[in-house]
């Protein structure tokens, strides 16, 4: 329902009397994580990856809001580490929220958004990055906000076409993450023409001494020589260790050294170091890419809601998989919604760590649409049905 | 934002005095801390002077007596004399000035603070500031309409335009615009607002009147996706014929009829075409090329660029002086 309100015209010093406003209610739902062994002591864990995210993007919500007509709400649930966040949805969140920024991992967010009263919410997923819940696994009230694996994978595999680094050695970790990487990276060798020359699964220590001083060295001769390494370690375990201990010098690619993200405390482009500094000064540290998605998120819906001047979900989640959409994501180019599976079509950053290398789609990758869509799954490629 | 109020009176008036001296155009670059300064009809760059640290915006005075620069990283819009480009004086503008604008007279300087959602209101005679307004996210685009009624601010995160009135210096009217709204300009005779929309790649022509969009343009260039095209700066001619709009990544500048809004043309120019300025005759057009540092001189009776001008890194901001 369009409150008539907006339809007036605004008064004066921007400040919309109270009673004008249309609210819009926005939840986010996150789990305390285990604290990880931590690699070494430079990177303090951080707890409360997110929802800093979300409140800088309520805040601006709101100040286009003052002018507007509507107020922007968001509450934050953090389920215990013994919790159970199905029942925390049931008894705080069903039939109270109509938009969820859910930040909880793969299983748990088919788990939640399965559930009977998760079908008439719109779910905002700022953590996963599996391919599977944007193909075969894709629900139609989940949008996706982080850059699947393919599409990290994908911007790697520009990068090194270009610098044509096309032998790779492929080195993956123990984990099923690991794995799905691995994956991710193999489909863009493929797409990209790149040749993965040897394939190794890291079988030694995450000891650092140990593991430091010899095992990289032996563990990276190879019979056939290769350009790069890439490294499939999304907890980071060993992957830190292999720069500068290979046994011939090539660089590192993939989750360590050079990485593929939406967001990195070394990009300043397009206007990035306003909002980096506004995260700083909100949270006290730098923006991490869940941070990054959760704004995106609320920023999104602000977007349709001021546009379609409305809180309602269906014409929000309309003009937000429309064509009419554009987002600024501080990255270049606007960002979008893919139609076919509710994937944020987004630019990809390349970055070592402490400098930004390049940004993806590199120039030279075309397509008939829009060179985002070199990123990922395209429309043609992808296993997303709606209607499941 | 740029040239404004370059009354043709004026230029007379320095043409009957004899003091009429070749044209300048004065660029700041963005990396070199300094002010290139060069000769538009040699096409030659004479000097680049040191001017303070990460220089963006630009605008010169009614009189050409003084150019104003923001230096963003020293917090300052500096006063530069446009003779000898030495500093007589430093303006209050807030944290990491970038754009502003002059009124008319010459006597305020409005400033977009972007990471505090403000436009600070400054009296230049007195280096005072006088009121600082609330805005939306990220004011970028700042100009007055040419005839001092309207101070308007572009928040790029809000999308909107904001209508502040200059006696009272309030905001009175907000128009919503498309995403990423970034320059703002005025038609001469003060009734139309010209903004462009760098995610959209629209421009949108707003009646000062009813502050209501009456046209949006959406430029396309054959060979460019659309993601490139990024409208930037905005100029339109003195007598409302033709509009002229830089495209950002898209490396050219649109020529827009501005009676017909149509899209006449688009010219090739440098790399990531950013703010434009026309020269006081209104016969040339100069570009600021953000990536291929350099500007490019455009030839507005043949519709052609007749030069291209290498002057340091990352230029910035452009004016001419006659």
């Amino acid at each position: 329902m369009v409150n008539m309100l907006l339809l007036m015209p605004l008064i004066s010093t921007g400040a919309v009397a109270e009673k004008a406003k249309q609210a819009i209610d926005i939840a986010y739902l996150t789990q305390e994580q285990n604290v990880p062994a931590p690699l070494s002591n430079l990177d303090v864990f951080i707890k409360d990856k997110g929802a800093f995210g979300a409140e800088l993007g309520i805040d601006d919500d709101n100040t286009t809001g003052e002018f507007t007509g509507q107020h922007y709400h968001l509450k934050k649930f953090m389920v215990p580490l013994d919790g159970n966040v199905i029942e925390t949805f049931n008894k705080e969140l069903a039939n109270k929220f109509q938009y969820v920024v859910v930040n909880l991992p793969a299983a748990q967010l088919n788990q939640l958004a399965d559930l009977p009263t998760a079908k008439q919410m719109l779910l905002f997923d700022v953590a996963t990055v599996d391919d599977a819940l944007r193909n075969g696994q894709c629900r139609r009230h989940v949008l996706h906000l982080l850059p699947s694996r393919a599409m990290r994978a994908d911007a790697l595999a520009q990068y090194m076409m270009k610098k044509r680094w096309t032998k790779w050695f492929l080195i993956i970790g123990p984990t099923q993450e690991d794995r799905l990487f691995a994956d991710a990276i193999k489909r863009s060798a493929k797409r990209f023409g790149m040749n993965i020359v040897t394939e190794k699964t890291w079988e030694h220590t995450y000891d650092a001494r140990r593991t430091a001083q010899s095992d990289v060295a032996v563990f990276t001769q190879t019979d056939e020589d290769y350009d790069v390494l890439v490294v499939a370690d999304e907890q980071g375990q060993f992957g830190e260790y292999l720069d500068y201990r290979t046994w011939t010098p090539r660089p590192v690619i993939g989750t360590q050294g050079l990485i593929a993200t939406p967001w990195h405390k070394t990009h300043e482009q397009w206007g990035a170091v306003q909002i980096q500094n506004r995260f700083k000064e909100k949270a006290g540290r730098w923006m991490e890419e869940q941070d990054y998605a959760a704004y995106l998120a609320v920023r999104a819906l602000g977007e349709a809601a001021t546009r379609t001047k409305t809180n309602d979900l269906n014409p929000v989640k309309e003009y937000m998989l429309s064509d009419a959409f554009a987002l600024n994501g501080y990255t270049g180019n606007p960002l979008s919604f893919r139609s076919w599976d509710g994937q944020l079509r987004q630019p990809v950053l390349l970055a070592a760590p402490r400098s930004l290398v390049a940004v993806a789609p590199i120039e030279g990758f075309l397509h008939p649409k829009t060179e985002l869509d070199t990123l990922g799954y395209d429309q043609p490629e992808s296993q997303c049905k709606w209607d499941k | 934002m740029i040239l404004k109020k370059k009354g043709l009176g004026l230029f007379l008036t320095l043409a009957l005095a004899g003091v009429v001296h070749a044209e300048s155009v004065f660029v700041t670059l963005e990396k070199d801390n300094a002010l290139a300064v060069v000769d538009p009809i040699t096409g030659k760059l004479i000097k680049t002077v040191p001017i303070g640290q990460r220089p963006r915006g630009i605008a010169i005075s009614p009189d050409n007596k003084f150019l104003y620069i923001a230096t963003s990283d020293d917090n300052t819009i500096k006063i530069i004399d446009a003779e000898t480009l030495k500093e007589v004086g430093k303006l209050p503008s807030g944290k990491d000035p970038e754009t502003f604008a002059l009124n008319p007279d010459g006597d305020k300087i409005y400033v977009s603070n972007e990471d505090d959602s403000l436009v600070t209101v400054i009296d230049i005679a007195k280096k005072k500031v006088i009121k600082q307004i609330k805005v939306g996210v990220e004011p970028e685009g700042i100009t007055v309409s040419p005839d001092n009624k309207w101070l308007i601010s572009a928040s790029e995160t809000t999308n909107m335009v904001h209508w502040i009135d200059t006696k009272t210096n309030t905001i009175v009217e907000n128009t919503l615009v498309d995403p990423r709204p970034r320059a703002v300009g005025f038609t001469a005779d003060s009734q139309q607002l010209w903004v462009t929309s760098e995610m959209a790649g629209t421009l949108m022509i707003l009646d000062a009147k009813t502050q209501q969009i009456i046209k949006t343009i959406k430029f396309e260039v054959s060979g460019v996706t659309a993601d490139k095209i990024q409208p930037v700066g905005v100029v339109i001619d003195k007598d409302s014929n033709r509009g002229y709009v830089a495209l950002g990544p898209a490396n050219r500048v649109a020529v827009i009829n501005a009676k017909t809004y149509e899209v006449e043309k688009t010219l090739l120019v440098g790399q990531r075409v950013w703010n434009l300025a026309f020269s006081p005759d209104q016969k040339h057009l100069y570009t600021t090329n953000g990536t291929s540092n350099d500007i490019s001189i455009i030839d507005l009776d043949t519709q052609t660029v007749t030069k291209s001008v290498g002057v340091g890194n990352y230029p910035w901001g452009v004016v001419a002086k006659p």
